[in-house]
């Protein structure tokens, strides 16, 4: 599934941010998901416990969920993804491809495909709680 | 905030020996072309050939292969399908024909999640077929792909050399590996673009003909590997190998 390649980036990432702040243990893993990927995040949150192991054994992963909001560049016009009636197939795509979401949405407003997401594209990662080490 | 996906780009290319940016200064020099064929004659060699297409609103590749209807698979990722022997992989799986207007940063977006999320598995060769001209994405590979090495594209016309040229200064002074120019598009004796290629110090690759067989056999594969131009391009694959020492 995607989602495990996502879990994966995510696991690689925090390792790389274990080692630059020189941490023991990790006790939690803050995550923000957008909204416009469509994470299944019972299968994301279970790659992760799958993947994680040393250091990161124990934590707890948080993850906030945002709802993407566009916002037309040519008429300033804002808009809720979850309001688009998209069929299943663009909706698979824009799963992948977040950006592929031009090929799919116009502005409600005016038509135009020069929009931009404003909030809820991706996972990111928020902030990694550990022990230093002493 | 961090985004996660740029830490496994390195992990998902790691099985890769060589990957190979097909890159212009210029549109319409035939990159995607030569790309598509190169790709083909090293595979038809029985290397192991990936086939990235990076021209994310305008790719063109899947024409020239006639990639069908197989699509990626998902495997804990996404693991491209076998096109003619390659493993292939475009927007086109996920745009479906529609137009995809995307800005600089959109453009970025789209490549570190193809990065991040396609699985090659082990490659002698990944081709990139890129987009023209020294935008986000070449900036974003020299970024994000330590080892990518530049062949470069240009045609007798002195407007596409003259973009070529800032292409391969670009290059080296990033010092990015250049493994050669290609003339496509050769209409008569002229050395002039080879004068050129060699006095940037780039090694001049050779001359392809203009084939006007060439349009006909878009997406006929086994048509398109008896071209002039597909011909000339085998040489071409040669001294690459040899440049590569693979």
């Amino acid at each position: 599934m995607h989602e495990w390649a996502l879990a994966e980036a995510v696991v690689s990432a925090v390792y790389d941010m274990v080692e630059k702040e020189g941490l023991k243990t990790v006790s939690a893993i803050n995550l923000k998901v957008g909204e416009l990927q469509q994470i299944d995040l019972g299968i994301f949150k279970f790659a992760l416990s799958h993947l994680f192991s040393g250091k990161l054994k124990d934590a707890r992963v948080n993850v906030t969920k945002t709802r993407a909001r566009l916002k037309c560049r040519a008429c300033g016009h804002k808009w809720s993804f979850s309001k688009i009636g998209l069929d299943e197939s663009a909706k698979e795509a824009i799963h992948f491809v977040p950006e592929i979401a031009h090929a799919y949405v116009r502005c409600p407003a005016c038509g135009s495909p020069d929009f931009e997401v404003e909030r809820g594209r991706g996972v990111w990662i928020q902030s990694v709680k550990g022990e230093k080490k002493t | 905030m961090s985004d996660p996906r740029t830490a496994i780009i390195d992990e998902r290319l790691k099985g890769i020996k060589n990957i190979v940016a097909v890159s212009s200064g210029k549109g319409g020099v035939g990159k995607s072309l030569v790309a598509s064929v190169l790709a083909l004659t090293l595979a038809r060699k029985g290397y192991k050939v990936g086939f990235l297409d990076l021209d994310f609103t305008s790719p063109s590749s899947h024409i020239v292969l006639d990639i069908g209807g197989e699509q990626p698979k998902e495997e804990k990722g996404v693991v491209p399908p076998n096109v003619h022997g390659l493993r292939y992989m475009s927007v086109i799986y996920y745009s479906a024909g529609h137009a995809s207007p995307l800005r600089g940063f959109e453009a970025t977006d789209v490549l570190i999640e193809l990065l991040a999320v396609t699985k090659w598995g082990k490659l002698d060769f990944l081709l990139l077929d890129m987009p023209p001209g020294l935008g986000d994405i070449t900036l974003d590979l020299l970024r994000f792909i330590k080892n990518v090495k530049f062949l470069v594209v240009t045609t007798p016309s002195k407007l596409a050399f003259e973009t070529v040229r800032k292409l391969v200064d670009l290059l080296k002074e990033a010092r990015v590996p250049i493994l050669g120019v290609v003339e496509n598009m050769h209409v008569n004796d002229s050395t002039w673009i080879r004068q050129q290629v060699e006095l940037t110090g780039v090694r001049y690759l050779g001359a392809v003909p203009y084939d006007s067989e060439l349009e006909e056999n878009i997406g006929n594969i086994e048509g398109l590997l008896e071209t002039e131009f597909s011909v000339a391009l085998k040489e071409i694959s040669e001294k690459i190998e040899d440049e590569l020492k693979v």
